[in-house]
């Protein structure tokens, strides 16, 4: 070491390029990385993979052994148009669904409601019963296929739908693998797709975790979300440590509830952003592993090594997309992408080059799919277990982000945990502050964005987009219409009265499972708790 | 002399106010007086603090799909209201093909992603002059 550090020396006298440079998190980056950078002894801060504490992946064989989840995330228009979709996209070599609802149904609204208008089908499908995702899934077997949902506020009552639709395939709980997103600190953070006040919330996500623990042992019940704090503007250090420290609160209050962390840890997953600045994310995923694993370990000593893997998926970055130039997009999204494998991401979902202008055409979505298609088949990522691992660069930023989430995790924690730092508008500062920072960067050209800043072409960009067609709406409505008439009113009000009973008392899965059975709407669940919790609404930081 | 004043808002259900906010902040800085309404509103939420406020510009942003009946229905409310003298600016997720739609009901510019923080103000500065 000291003949390194000798030659460095020397080596840095004769450099000229020292102007500053940093990353997207303001971590400042030397011109040259060398073994000095690396502390820690190799055992202790990498291990091997499948082992504690998970920095190099959390299976031993990694993509030798099973590849990453091809799962593009998909929905638009009704039910029976996006069943046409997902067909469409498992003929291509997609390995699971991922599911986009619109708005009204985010929301827990019914297709026809007044405050739905305009926004049926648009961002995603619009469900509003049991009904509804039958059709979604009609010819897709759910006892061989994973699904990944999209919803957080109503997540437990989309499961519902979605484990009597399996049902009704002679599909059993037992046997349903699937995730559902259910993370609601972070819409309150940053997506703001929230319905109900934090606490009851937060109550209803432990009635899933606990339910799934125990009916759906192969489900995942939550997924804990990076991605859109840092789509909303965070950095990467504050998508990693806000990510984290919402996971410890899950735990802390699955832990309350007299669950054991072996019986739900396993089943917890992850979800991050992999956007442009490459090395910066590869460091965020391998820091992200070590982080957790180090931390369930000492709050909580499992038992099975299990309950320290964090397994996540990763979305390459919509904001990253630019609607000028947008074939450019493609390779924003191969790099990004590139950067989710080497970082030893367990499913993906690869962004249409469309995407800032509108929801993927066919076309768009196939050269995603096939993205990660080149990247599994041709590029070689896979042969080899972190092939990035041992980077003096890349080990000394994992360290970094390391250092700078625990910055925060210790913030977090003198103010009292997330829930006061989402009543008292800390992270939604934090968030507002970094995505203001970048837009002036931009503005100012620190930061260069092709064909936005520079290299920019003046003229109407021309490509196909997906328009979503009103007939869906009318045909959505007229469905949903029809069945509320074929019901026995009486039993859907006594479900609902049950399920208000229930909503502080107990687990609120059977409740609503029963009011699924008696063919209450999604709008009718969501709006019976209301009464219940309320309703919340944010201060408005800007 | 009296800063102009623009409300931004985010009509219908979507809560991407990265944008909004962004543009919020940025034209405060411009010396513009800015109110910020924040997401979830109603047009008819959106026109009545536009009257209450007393604003030259209504700013909406939309990202969910839904711009064509967000914009269609602020735009019929000023109308009604008679405030269609306010210059109406949207953003947002907005394709090409719905552009002149938009024109046409009145929305005089569409900044979609990439917009640079200068050229709306420099647009919001050059239309209120010519207005007043």
């Amino acid at each position: 070491m000291n003949n390194i550090k000798k030659a460095l020396d020397s080596w840095e006298r004769k450099i000229n390029s020292k102007s500053e440079r940093f990353t997207r998190s303001g971590i400042p980056v030397k011109v040259l990385h060398t073994p000095l950078d690396v502390k820690g002894s190799y055992m202790e801060s990498l291990g091997f993979p499948g082992k504690y504490p998970f920095t190099r992946g959390i299976h031993e064989e990694m993509y030798r052994k099973r590849l990453w989840t091809i799962r593009e995330f998909s929905g638009y228009g009704d039910a029976v148009e996006t069943n046409r979709r997902l067909k469409y996209l498992l003929q291509q070599g997609e390995t699971g669904l991922s599911i986009a609802f619109d708005y009204p149904t985010l929301l827990g609204l019914d297709s026809d409601d007044e405050l739905s208008r305009g926004e049926f089908g648009m961002a995603g499908v619009g469900i509003s019963t049991l009904e509804d995702m039958e059709l979604m899934f009609q010819d897709i077997p759910l006892g061989s296929v994973s699904t990944s949902m999209t919803i957080n506020g109503p997540a437990a009552v989309i499961w519902a739908f979605y484990i009597l639709a399996a049902e009704h395939q002679g599909v059993s709980p037992a046997e349903l693998r699937g995730t559902i997103q259910n993370d609601i600190l972070k819409e309150y953070m940053a997506q703001k797709s929230y319905i109900f006040p934090p606490e009851p919330s937060l109550k209803l996500v432990v009635d899933t975790i606990e339910y799934s623990s125990k009916a759906l042992p192969q489900w995942n019940p939550i997924s804990i979300s990076g991605y859109h704090i840092r789509e909303a503007g965070a950095t990467a250090v504050q998508e990693l440590a806000f990510t984290i420290a919402n996971g410890l609160t899950y735990v802390e209050e699955t832990v309350k509830r007299g669950l054991d962390i072996d019986d739900f840890a396993p089943r917890l997953s992850f979800f991050f952003d992999s956007s442009i600045y490459f090395f910066e994310e590869i460091a965020k995923f391998r820091a992200a592993r070590r982080i957790w694993a180090r931390e369930i370990r000492s709050r909580y000593k499992p038992k099975k090594e299990r309950s320290m893997w964090m397994r996540f998926h990763t979305q390459t970055s919509g904001v990253s997309l630019t609607a000028q130039q947008p074939e450019n997009n493609i390779v924003r999204t191969t790099i990004e992408a590139m950067a989710a494998v080497l970082g030893g991401t367990q499913s993906l979902h690869t962004n249409a080059m469309d995407e800032a202008l509108g929801l993927p055409t066919e076309l768009a979505a196939t050269v995603a799919l096939r993205t990660q298609q080149i990247i599994a088949e041709e590029s070689g990522l896979s042969d080899t277990v972190d092939p990035a691992g041992g980077s003096y660069y890349l080990e000394w930023l994992t360290d970094e982000m390391e250092k700078e989430t625990y910055a925060y995790l210790d913030r977090i924690n003198s103010m009292g945990g997330v829930i006061k730092g989402i009543r008292n508008g800390f992270f939604q500062k934090e968030i507002a502050e970094s995505s203001y920072r970048y837009q002036k960067e931009v503005e100012e050209k620190k930061r260069i964005i092709v064909g936005v800043n520079t290299y920019a072409r003046s003229g109407v960009v021309k490509i196909p987009l997906l328009k979503v067609s009103e007939r869906y709406e009318r045909r959505q409505i007229s469905r949903l219409r029809e069945y509320r008439k074929d019901r026995d009113e009486q039993k859907v009000r006594q479900a609902l009265n049950d399920i208000q009973k229930a909503a502080w008392e107990r687990n609120l899965m059977p409740s609503i499972i029963s009011a699924t059975r008696a063919r209450a709407t999604l709008g009718e669940i969501v709006a019976a708790m209301k009464e219940v919790w309320g309703e919340f609404r944010e201060q408005v930081i800007f | 002399m009296r800063k102009i004043r623009v409300i931004i808002a985010k009509p219908g259900l979507d809560g991407h106010d990265r944008g909004a906010k962004v543009l919020a902040r940025s034209l405060m800085e411009k010396g513009f007086d800015v109110i910020y309404a924040g997401i979830r509103q109603t047009p008819e939420d959106i026109v009545r603090a536009a009257i209450e406020e007393d604003v030259d510009v209504i700013g909406l942003s939309v990202l969910s799909g839904s711009h064509l009946y967000q914009f269609r229905r602020v735009a019929s409310l000023m109308k009604q209201n008679k405030i269609d003298d306010v210059l109406l600016i949207g953003g947002g997720i907005i394709p090409e093909s719905d552009k002149p739609k938009l024109a046409k009901i009145g929305v005089s510019a569409v900044f979609g992603p990439g917009s640079s923080i200068d050229e709306i103000s420099n647009f919001i500065n050059s239309k209120c002059r010519r207005l007043k």
